[in-house]
């Protein structure tokens, strides 16, 4: 089968890429997009290394067809910031060594930003719950949670 | 709760909280990882691996792979060297199978292809005719004469006569008499033990990228803890001189000692020589799984005795670790750590390494330790629990202390168990309520640490900053700590200094970043090079002021003169020196080259409250603390990442985390989903205390940091489950099934 032409959008700006039938979105991203900032860890979707946002939802870029983006809305990491403005996100990881080896970081922040865009205000339990699908294995996801709780306040201008 | 009790040096820069220099491309994605890294007319590369746990390679046909166009190039072990040195053999015989497969995912072959639907088409062409053979996956049979016989004749000297030919290794520790020390024993517990083999889990799969020239010089580019290791085994696997090999280490996602050795890199280098092209491979999570890291699975036998006023008379451990199908002789530091929190008069320690068909073992934090250190924690505890004694008082009683003859026959230095028992004591957490079905545990850990060679290079930039060339992959923030410690000997803002990790070819031999060494030795070597480009500054400014060199000082980031009958001179900044460097001599640099010693031991205390479900044998830790010595926190966040990363990763080894093989002899749990690491939603915040002991091996008192905290929550969480449920396990990991088991068991 001949490769596919696909027309998108990736973090607000329009692309077009060619990709084989059985490509994943990931490796679109990665290989023929130039965007190296989603990883692969498990190839299966239990690792949440590669979270994007697609048409408002997250998804495992490596569970997502490349030919499956026709004309919708993605968001990556390197999406966040704005010129050389951080996401607080960004920043409050930066500044509270929510990263040690930071190859899960991407997909983390992703995930987050997206919780925080629907809820300002998460409890622990919320924000560990909804990065339950997103591993770590440098932090023990404590300084991680802080992180998080502490943009969310930055955002919410507390 | 983040508690730091302070040493009484004065640091400026060392102890704070900055911000790490790799921050900003972390955290936007343009940090370059294994597999970030691409060049024009790069071919993929895939491995084959063997469906048999043991098997004769009795032919490999790669003719109809290779007449698929877009194939470049076929590769098996014949296109390898051939080393004479065995443990490189045995290295290169991992990465590529040499007439026999050892275990399920052994490499055979690898294909170079244009693209990946091509090269894994190709794998499939490649045809591997085998002959099964019996095969043995667990250490206590692996240990029987009579066993399968994974490897001929590997057994070292130590190795008594009679054993299976699957032992490679024995070894034995301790002092004292034990007879009498059991003698005088008011109760004396032996209990057997064992522990399931781990993966490191690091989140990244190994990923590499060579390019061989016609020339026969070449380049890699790999996600390593240690790029000049890499370019050791590489070259020498290769059958090429090391200088004709540069390896550059990527950024690196995660290796907890799983990337301290090679897999795929001398395969893609192969690939790349016989293709003519640059080939780069990545590992897929399940090859990662079967064939590479995970650490040892154990089986163990502890034998202690105790007074009843809980003074520990005697005791006794013997370790019998598997290690896969090649040899090695991690069993030697769990003997060695057994019982080193102790201050025992009768200690014996002895270890067999076993050969099994399973990928070779590779070192993972601490390796060795945790399990012997499991081992002997829980008997203590039980001992703790049949003569009624509080078991943080007991270990105070027992507990190592500076001049005490270790178990392993060293006599320790100023150590901090003891200051970290009596903080656990005094915690909060050792006082709260427990509720129905919950349990506290505590557990004693200890890891050697270590220095090795280190090389590094400081350069004073013309605009009064510094660069700091090093040659340690950075995995846990070390570009930090290595600036900090350039800044606060110079007496200069932490911002004024950029740390660079190099390649080969550009700095001495580093040794693996491993051993927790690096923060200790690299920056014993960077406050030493400081201090070679300091007195290279104190002397152009006595050029200057026309004064003995010994009459310059350096103070605060400045030369000064050494007291009034030196002259009346203003101070010159390090900045006011570099301006004009090139009018006074030239270029000012400092290097230092050490093979660093006195790493300094470390000690953690853990304390684990878990609540574990009757119905269903589920443990829920509710709360979790470590207590660490840090010898100096160089940058107090970075030192609790690793507590509590490490105490995370020894929850997962204790609650959940196992390779599981079938009677078949393939593994079946090779993916995140079936080997499951602890998620967030698993765990409760893991609040640390640093304690600061300075180890008088370093000028800041430093010693590692990384290692330790994998060591107790083994135990901790057996202690816990058995307190909270009444019965106590013997085996890790303490899944759902084995507690229900064992709580229906007592009724």
């Amino acid at each position: 089968m001949k490769n596919i032409h696909v027309s998108t959008t990736i973090n607000g700006d329009d692309a077009e890429f060619v990709c084989a039938p059985e490509e994943t979105l990931l490796d679109a991203l990665r290989n023929r997009l130039g965007l190296s900032g989603a990883k692969e860890g498990c190839g299966t979707g239990d690792c949440g290394a590669c979270t994007v946002e697609m048409d408002g939802r997250l998804v495992c870029s490596c569970l997502v067809l490349g030919a499956e983006v026709q004309d919708a809305q993605i968001k990556t990491v390197e999406g966040m910031a704005i010129g050389e403005a951080l996401h607080p996100l960004q920043q409050a990881f930066i500044d509270h060594a929510a990263l040690q080896c930071g190859i899960c970081t991407p997909g983390i922040l992703v995930a987050a930003k997206t919780l925080l865009e629907r809820n300002p205000d998460p409890s622990d339990t919320e924000i560990r719950y909804w990065l339950a699908g997103n591993l770590c294995r440098c932090t023990g996801y404590d300084k991680i949670i802080k992180a998080v709780q502490i943009a969310a306040a930055d955002m919410r201008g507390a | 709760m983040n508690v730091v009790s302070k040493t009484k040096a004065d640091f400026k820069v060392v102890g704070t909280r900055v911000a790490r220099p790799d921050g900003v491309d972390k955290v936007t994605g343009r940090a370059l990882y294994g597999a970030d890294f691409s060049v024009p007319g790069m071919q993929v590369g895939l491995i084959l691996r063997s469906p048999h746990a043991h098997a004769i390679i009795n032919s490999i046909d790669a003719s109809d792979a290779l007449a698929l166009p877009g194939v470049k190039a076929v590769v098996t072990s014949a296109d390898l060297g051939l080393p004479e040195d065995e443990s490189l053999r045995d290295v290169q015989d991992n990465c590529m199978a040499r007439g026999k497969v050892l275990y399920d995912g052994h490499a055979v072959a690898a294909v170079a292809a244009k693209d990946m639907v091509t090269a894994k088409a190709a794998l499939k062409l490649i045809k591997v005719d085998y002959t099964p053979l019996p095969h043995v996956t667990e250490v206590d049979e692996a240990i029987k004469v009579d066993a399968p016989v994974v490897q001929e004749a590997r057994a070292d000297d130590s190795v008594p006569e009679g054993s299976s030919p699957n032992v490679t290794h024995y070894c034995e520790f301790g002092h004292g008499d034990l007879e009498a020390g059991f003698a005088s024993a008011d109760k004396i517990i032996e209990r057997s033990f064992t522990t399931a083999a781990t993966h490191q889990g690091y989140i990244e799969p190994h990923a590499c990228l060579a390019t061989f020239g016609n020339d026969g010089k070449a380049d890699l580019w790999c996600c390593t803890q240690g790029q000049f290791f890499v370019r050791e085994l590489c070259a020498g696997i290769m059958e090429m001189e090391a200088s004709q090999l540069r390896v550059t280490a990527s950024e690196i996602g995660g290796g907890f000692g799983g990337k301290t050795t090679v897999f795929i890199e001398p395969v893609a280098l192969a690939l790349s020589r016989k293709a003519g092209r640059p080939v780069k491979i990545v590992m897929s999570r399940v090859d990662v799984f079967r064939a590479t890291g995970p650490t040892v699975s154990s089986s163990m036998d502890v034998r202690i005795g105790m007074t009843k006023d809980g003074r520990i008379t005697a005791g006794e451990a013997k370790l019998r670790y598997q290690g896969g199908a090649f040899p090695c002789v991690t069993v030697d530091m769990g003997a060695q750590a057994a019982f080193a929190a102790y201050d025992m008069e009768a200690v014996r320690t002895q270890g067999w390494n076993a050969l099994t068909n399973r990928p070779k073992e590779a070192a993972y934090r601490a390796p060795g330790a945790p399990m012997a250190i499991y081992a002997v924690e829980s008997v203590v505890d039980e001992l703790c629990q049949e003569l009624d004694l509080d078991p943080l008082d007991v270990r105070l009683k027992n507990a190592a202390d500076a001049g005490t003859k270790a178990s392993y026959g060293v006599t320790f230095d100023q150590i901090g168990l003891r200051a970290t028992l009596e903080a656990a004591k005094e915690h909060a957490h050792y006082h709260a309520p427990l509720g129905e079905n919950q349990g506290r545990g505590l557990s004693c850990g200890f890891w050697f640490n270590f220095g090795g060679n280190t090389c590094v290079s400081l350069n004073v930039n013309s605009d009064g900053t510094v660069g700091v060339t090093e040659g340690n992959p950075d995995i846990g923030g070390s570009r930090a700590s290595i600036s900090m410690m350039a800044a606060e000997e110079m007496g200069i803002p932490y911002e004024k200094v950029r740390t660079v990790i190099t390649d080969t070819n550009s700095l001495g031999h580093n040794d693996v970043t491993d051993g927790s060494r690096v923060t200790f030795a690299v920056g014993l070597a960077t406050i030493e090079a400081a201090r070679a480009a300091i007195r290279v500054m104190c002397s152009r400014v006595a050029k200057i002021w026309g004064i003995d060199e010994d009459a310059v000082v350096w103070e605060d980031g400045a030369a000064k003169p050494s007291g009034p009958n030196a002259g009346d001179f203003e101070p010159m900044t390090l900045a006011d020196i570099a301006a004009i460097a090139s009018e006074t001599g030239g270029p000012i640099a400092g290097h230092h080259e050490v093979n660093a010693e006195g790493a300094g031991v470390s000690f953690g205390v853990h304390l684990a409250d878990v609540e574990v479900d009757p119905e269903t044998g589920a443990t829920q830790v509710l709360r979790y603390t470590v207590f660490q010595d840090a010898g100096k926190a160089v940058h107090p966040d970075y030192v609790e990442g690793q507590m509590q990363g490490g105490a995370v990763q020894g929850i997962g080894w204790a609650l959940n985390e196992e390779y599981i093989y079938g009677e078949d002899g393939r593994l079946q749990n090779a993916g995140f989903l079936d080997y499951r690491i602890p998620v967030a939603s698993d765990l409760p915040n893991i609040d640390t205390v640093i304690l600061e002991i300075p180890n008088p091996g370093h000028p800041y008192g430093v010693r590692g940091v990384g290692e330790t905290p994998i060591v107790p929550p083994l135990a901790a969480l057996s202690n816990a489950v058995s307190r909270a449920v009444g019965v106590r396990l013997h085996e890790l990991p303490m899944s759902p099934p084995k507690i229900l088991k064992a709580i229906t068991a007592k009724g």
